[in-house]
Order: structure tokens, then C-alpha cells, then sequence
């Protein structure tokens, strides 16, 4: 199928989506569950990978900057504080989000188009793209830049504490260095580029998975797909905004 | 009633379904029978909005339903029951949540009116104590009652079921197909049956329309069968030696009941 007119169902799809709820409540119950799923069930992957990434970060960036004295120690704080917030939190917690969240979404909603269960649901009267596609949506904006604010503060906390037991600073130099330079402009940044990630992941994960057609192989297809595009999209978009926030 | 008119639907250079009309009646339950590849499920789809033909018209009590707008079409598809193949559970929900989600969908019953009469429907069908069971903890028989129930439980006008007992043992099977012409008697629904089960044809079949590389090739009651001159009917229905045999000693004692 030709690029564009995956494009122009893509943006049927989300026009699909804003249209009045069958029943508030249902829809609101959906984008609970989906948030428990995403914020919850990622919860502790994102906490683990984002301690090691500001723990590592802050290693090889003292290991980079001590050869020389003219570098003051509380640097090293500011350093590790800022790149997590302006990209290791935002860009490396959506990469992991897309492998996890984006493949569960593709495969659960490829799951339900295989099995007819959406085809059961159009049936009934239900808008499909809204009901199965929107909550998924709203949930991801919401968690996700959550989710990315808490692995941004346990990066930081990785780094701390990687270089306190490493001898490479004192503690008093590393929160200086944190506390030093702060410009809250970087956390909206953080948070817009969450959001659009957020945006990315579901929107192009749910597509991968609701226009599904065959058997468990293409589903696994789908699934991967939804995970590799979302990637792109990510990176890309990540570039897009730094070029023109910064 | 449904009325359908002159339906046609292509895939490409295919043509599947060219031009095919019928009349189904409430309080009948109609049988559309076919091979495999006949166009009978791109039928049902088409006539449920699943599919749009190419051309043609679907009348639901003489409502066009292609002509009309999305919420127009939103009110009818609350009247229509569909059964699947497969019965299309939902698996994250248990039996009771999965016949209860056009309730919640589209009524503003309280909890308990709604369990009153999803307990109404599941004793209808026969399974009064599956109400927390998960489909996959549910024989494909049970699935098939919970998909019934779920398809009438806002009291339909219009029952579609796509090949019902697929997969099912005969006596099973037999349960179901009582079990849908029963509710389409008590309730005056205008079902339709999409099969290429014989037992089915010739227990149910009040109407039959047997489908032949998507044209509609016969059309009558079960008990027309046994006289039909068409031979492609009749190596479909009599498709086996041992069904030939039945034939003709059915024709000799003078039908199905001697």
C-alpha cells in the first residue's frame, strides 16, 4: 500500500476519534484501565533503565571533564541534571515506552480485529476508533509525561549517586551543581516533547494494530512495525523540536 | 423484514457477489447456504454495513441503510444481534461483563437492572452459573450461547449468525440451531443464518437461498430441497454417496417424515 494513502487512513482514523461517546463513563473507565497498563505496568522498567542511564552518564562524563582542573566539580551536577531533562528522559524513556506500551498496543488491538471482536463492536453501534483508539490516546498523554518526569528525577538520583560512591565529587558538589543554572524552560521542554511522543506512540501503535489483516504472522508484523516506526518518528521528531525550541 | 436489492461487491477484478436480491421475513429464520468462496459471508457483511457494496440497496423495514447518515446508521446497528463465527468474546471480560457491554454502551440502566437482565438472557440460553467465567475458560458450545446472549440481550430486531455451529459436535449444534429458532419465534426477530451445515438447511431452513459463485442460484423452503431440479443444489446439499442414498429413500417414502 502506497505511503500516502497509509497517511490519509491514519488521519482518518484520528478525525474518527472526536466524536461524542456512546457513554462518558465507558470510554473513562477504558482510558483508566489503559492507564493503569501503560503508567503502572511500565513503572518499573522506565525506573530501573533511567537510574542506570544517569548513573552511567555521569561516569563517563567525569571521566571526560576531571583530566581537567579548570572544570569546577559542581559541573559535573548541571551536566548530568540538564541532558537528562533536554534528552536522556524524554528520548530514552519513549524508546523503551514504544518496545513495551506500542507493541501491547498493536498486538491487543490486531488481537481484537483477527478474533472480530472489533467487528463485534462496530456491529453494536459502537465507534470503534474512539472507543478503542482515543482512551489509549488521552492515557499515553497523560501517563507518559509522568513517567518521563519520574525518570528525569531517578536519573539524576543515579548520577548522584554513581559518582558519590565513585569519589569522582563530594555530594555538596553535586546538588550545587544541580540547583546551579536552572532554567525551567528545559522541564517545559522535556514536557512537550513527552507529549508528543506520547502522541506518536499510541497514535501510530494503535494504527499498526486496528488495520491488521491475516493471521498471527502478520500480527507479530504489525507488532514490530508499530515498535520501528514509532522509534523513527521519535528521533525525528525529537531533532525536529530541538532545531526549533532551541 | 429485510429487503435486499440487487447487491454487488468486487475485490479488485473479483467479482463476488453480482447482484443478488432477497426478501427475509420477521419471525423466519432465513438461511443463506453456499461452498466456501459463494459470497455468502461478504453477503452478511455487506447487508451489516461491515462491507460497502459496490452497488445495490439494503432495506432495513424500508430503511435504506447505505443512504443513510452515521448516526442513522449508528440507531440500526443497535437493533441488529450479530453471532460470529468465531463468537468474538471478548477475552479480557468475563461472561456476564462481555453480554453486559451494549447495555453499558448504550443504556443509562442502573447496575442492577442490567444484571437482572443479563441473568435473563444467560438462563434463556442455558448458562445460568457462567456469569464470572472468562472465555477461555468456556467450551466453544458455551461461547456460542454467551455470543447469542450478547446478541439479543437489547432485544434485536434483526439476528445475523455467521455460521453458528462451525466447529461444534451434531447434537451440540442441534441445541444451537433450537436454540436460535426459538428466540426468533418468541421474539418475531428476522434472523438470518449464514451456513453450509445441512442439518441446519433442513431443520431450520423456513427460507433458504443458496448462493453459487456469488449469484443467488435457488430459493425456497427446506422442504422444496427434496423436488429442486437444480443440480448444483442438489450435489451441494446431497453432496456425499450416503446422502444420495437418503435421498432417494426419502423421496420414496414421500419426505423427511416417514
Amino acid at each position: 500500500m502506497h505511503f500516502f494513502s497509509h497517511f490519509g487512513r491514519y488521519l482518518r482514523m484520528l478525525a474518527a476519534m472526536f466524536v461524542r461517546p456512546e457513554q462518558f463513563r465507558m470510554y473513562w473507565r477504558e482510558t483508566l484501565r489503559q492507564m493503569d497498563d501503560i503508567g503502572v505496568g511500565s513503572f518499573l522498567i522506565i525506573a530501573v533503565v533511567s537510574i542506570f542511564i544517569g548513573a552511567v552518564t555521569a561516569v563517563q562524563t567525569a571521566y571526560q571533564i576531571f583530566g581537567n582542573s579548570l572544570v569546577p566539580g559542581y559541573y559535573l551536577g548541571w551536566i548530568v541534571r540538564d541532558t537528562t531533562i533536554l534528552e536522556l528522559a524524554p528520548t530514552f524513556s519513549c524508546l523503551i515506552l514504544a518496545g513495551k506500551a506500542g507493541s501491547n498496543m498493536a498486538s491487543e488491538l490486531g488481537t481484537m480485529r483477527i478474533s472480530e471482536q472489533i467487528d463485534a463492536l462496530e456491529i453494536m453501534g459502537v465507534s470503534t476508533e474512539a472507543y478503542l483508539i482515543g482512551p489509549r490516546l488521552l492515557a499515553s498523554m497523560i501517563v507518559i509525561p509522568l513517567l518521563v518526569s519520574v525518570s528525569g528525577f531517578l536519573s539524576v538520583v543515579g548520577g548522584y549517586t554513581s559518582t558519590i560512591a565513585s569519589g569522582y565529587v563530594t555530594s555538596d558538589e553535586f546538588i550545587q551543581g544541580t540547583l546551579t543554572y536552572f532554567n525551567p524552560f528545559n522541564v517545559q521542554l522535556m514536557l512537550l516533547k513527552a507529549v508528543v511522543f506520547a502522541f506518536l506512540i499510541a497514535s501510530v501503535s494503535s494504527y499498526q494494530g486496528f488495520y491488521v489483516k491475516g493471521g498471527s504472522v502478520e500480527l507479530g508484523r504489525a507488532s514490530t512495525r508499530a515498535v520501528v516506526y514509532s522509534c523513527i518518528l521519535i528521533l525525528f521528531s525529537d531533532y525536529v523540536i530541538a532545531v526549533l525550541a532551541l | 423484514m429485510i429487503e435486499i436489492r440487487d447487491i454487488r461487491k468486487s475485490f479488485g477484478d473479483q467479482s463476488v457477489l453480482k447482484g443478488i436480491s432477497a426478501r427475509f421475513d420477521a419471525g423466519k429464520t432465513s438461511l443463506i447456504m453456499g461452498s466456501s468462496g459463494s459470497g455468502k459471508t461478504v453477503l452478511i457483511k455487506c447487508m451489516v454495513g461491515l462491507l460497502e457494496p459496490d452497488s445495490g440497496q439494503v432495506l432495513y423495514n424500508d430503511r435504506d441503510f447505505f443512504a443513510m447518515d452515521s448516526s442513522q446508521r449508528k440507531q440500526v446497528r443497535t437493533e441488529i444481534g450479530f453471532l460470529f463465527q468465531g463468537s468474538a468474546l471478548f477475552t479480557s471480560m468475563t461472561v456476564e461483563q462481555n453480554v453486559m457491554l451494549p447495555l453499558s454502551m448504550f443504556t443509562n440502566w442502573k447496575k442492577e437492572r442490567m444484571l437482572e437482565r443479563v441473568n435473563e438472557v444467560l438462563d434463556r440460553v442455558g448458562l445460568e452459573n457462567a456469569n464470572h467465567k472468562f472465555p477461555s475458560e468456556i467450551s466453544g458450545g458455551m461461547a456460542k450461547r454467551v455470543g447469542i446472549a450478547r446478541a439479543i440481550v437489547q432485544k434485536p430486531s434483526y439476528l445475523f449468525c455467521d455460521e453458528p455451529n462451525s466447529g461444534l459436535d451434531p447434537r451440540t449444534a442441534g441445541r444451537i440451531d433450537a436454540l436460535i429458532q426459538e428466540i426468533t419465534k418468541e421474539n418475531g426477530i428476522t434472523t438470518i443464518i449464514n451456513t453450509h451445515d445441512m442439518n441446519s438447511v433442513m431443520e431450520i431452513g423456513e427460507a433458504v437461498f443458496f448462493l453459487l459463485k456469488g449469484e443467488k442460484r435457488w430459493e425456497g423452503h427446506k422442504d422444496q430441497i427434496l423436488e429442486s431440479q437444480d443440480e448444483d443444489l442438489d450435489h451441494f446439499i446431497f453432496a456425499s454417496p450416503f446422502l444420495q442414498d437418503a435421498k432417494q429413500a426419502m423421496l420414496k417414502h414421500g419426505g423427511r417424515g416417514h
